[in-house]
């Protein structure tokens, strides 16, 4: 177990004074409890340590209820700590203004989320919009990015959420995240309400273009396959604690009760991913 | 003397009085819409002034019209006799649905909606702007559609303190014992009241698909 001394902190917050190091993890869990003494027992989360890499894909695995979307709002800061700190790129959340951090970090959820009378494009251009781009630049980035998740410009452009498929408008709810081009991407449980084939296909797609935009991504979910398939780290979660972290090739041997039983949930169907 | 025969040789006199309610409903209205969206729109994040405002509207509708009409002509400045204090008292009628519509359409929201704008890093104020208010649109109109409905009928008791409008009709023909005077004031308020509804009826399924 390692122990954060004052001094170790301390240090950490002086960097963040200077220019942040390359070397420097992106986001960093420093003793971080939420929640404690809350009436609402299901989003608590405690002695959370652990750090995200740059371009790293870490996966917040584990049941309903064990505190992983509780982790992705401290990083945008839709929720802040009730002890230690979430460190964003150098800076503690505490100490960033809301809207720039939120600004710089990418947040694609189940259902997408899309503003309903909303265009595709008006959709995709939000942030851009409220960073006040001019309009050029925000309409060929719009096709950029369609093109990008898959969807032709001129089909889609100008359509409304409730003219699109489960799947289509969860590629918008990624281009949307992607617009600003933020070096952060956050994803909760994005393909969670698709139906299995738009799944796995969404699933794949989202894996090769997360190798090749190379964000750093904390992506939610309490599915192991897809854990497997996007990670390049996976932090298991239960009861608000960390129970596991593993690369997915170690992950499958951990010897801990949650994992067997998240390999056991896993086994039936496909035996070959240990 | 039939309806129909007192309708004819009165046509100007309703008419004008026709006028006059309509006028007097659609002051009330506009100063009910100026104040009930505003408010509606200021309660969303303030619990406190919330429940006292969302109180207060439904304590004033509560109150019969007549009697809340009377209370009003001794206060100063709003009341008196005539059509100020009648419109005073249908703006206080109108408030509550207004009021509890737009504070409904504006907190019944998608929270996923809600949850992508905070997340995408738009400040409360572009929240309330360009998410809740268009969203909340068509019901808010409903509630203006409702308010509208109940001050065309309520506006014919304004007659009682001397603001004109259909009301006198009713008045006098109840004083006369006659039921073609009293329609003369009733129909035409029962027209105005389904033009109402039909033509807001249909602003708001407009308001709806969109």
């Amino acid at each position: 177990m390692h122990v954060h001394s004052g001094k170790h902190r301390l240090s950490i917050k002086m960097n963040a004074k200077t220019a942040p190091e390359k070397a420097d993890p992106t986001i960093q869990f420093q003793n971080v409890t939420y929640g404690f003494n809350r009436s609402v027992h299901h989003k608590v989360v405690s002695d959370i340590r652990f750090s995200v890499a740059a371009g790293q894909t870490l996966v917040l695995l584990g049941r309903s209820g064990s505190g992983k979307t509780t982790l992705l709002k401290l990083i945008n800061r839709l929720l802040v700590p009730t002890t230690g700190q979430v460190i964003v790129r150098g800076r503690p959340t505490t100490e960033w203004d809301p809207i720039r951090l939120r600004r710089s970090i990418g947040y694609v959820i189940q259902e997408a989320g899309l503003f309903p009378h909303f265009t595709v494009t008006q959709n995709i251009a939000l942030v851009p919009t409220l960073e006040n781009w001019d309009a050029s630049r925000i309409s060929s980035r719009v096709n950029e990015l369609l093109t990008l998740v898959g969807l032709d410009p001129v089909e889609f452009a100008s359509r409304k959420p409730h003219e699109l498929s489960g799947g289509q408008r969860q590629r918008v709810g990624v281009a949307r995240a992607l617009a600003a081009d933020p070096p952060v991407l956050l994803m909760d449980e994005p393909f969670g309400a698709l139906d299995p084939v738009t799944r796995t296909e969404l699933q794949r797609e989202f894996s090769a273009l997360a190798r090749r935009l190379g964000k750093t991504i904390v992506f939610v979910t309490h599915d192991l396959r897809e854990a497997l398939l996007l990670a390049s780290r996976i932090i298991l979660l239960e009861s608000g604690r960390i129970v596991a972290d593993a690369t997915p090739q170690e992950f499958p041997l951990i010897d801990h009760p949650e994992v067997r039983a998240f390999t056991a949930s896993l086994s039936p169907l496909a035996g070959a991913h240990a | 003397m039939s309806a129909w025969t007192f309708f004819l040789e009165h046509r100007a006199e309703i008419l004008e009085a026709t006028a006059n309610h309509l006028t007097l409903v659609l002051i009330a209205m506009a100063f009910a819409i100026a104040i009930g969206v505003p408010l509606g729109m200021f309660i969303v994040h303030r619990p406190t002034v919330r429940n006292v405002a969302l109180g207060l509207a439904s304590i004033f509708q509560t109150i019969p019209s007549l009697a809340l009409f009377g209370f009003l002509i001794p206060i100063p400045f709003i009341g008196g006799i005539g059509r100020r204090t009648a419109i005073v008292a249908l703006v206080l009628y109108a408030l509550l649905p207004i009021l509890r519509n737009t504070y409904v359409g504006l907190t019944g929201i998608d929270p996923a909606v809600l949850e992508a704008a905070e997340a995408m890093g738009m400040t409360q104020s572009q929240i309330l702007w360009r998410v809740r208010l268009p969203l909340a649109r068509a019901v808010i109109l409903a509630g203006i559609r409702t308010a509208t409905i109940i001050t065309i009928g309520v506006a014919t008791i304004a007659a009682a303190i001397g603001a004109g409008g259909l009301g006198t009709f009713i008045f006098r023909g109840v004083a006369m014992v006659n039921d073609a005077v009293i329609l003369a004031g009733a129909i035409p308020a029962a027209l105005l009241a389904i033009a109402a509804d039909l033509l807001l009826g249909l602003l708001e399924r407009r308001l709806k698909i969109s």
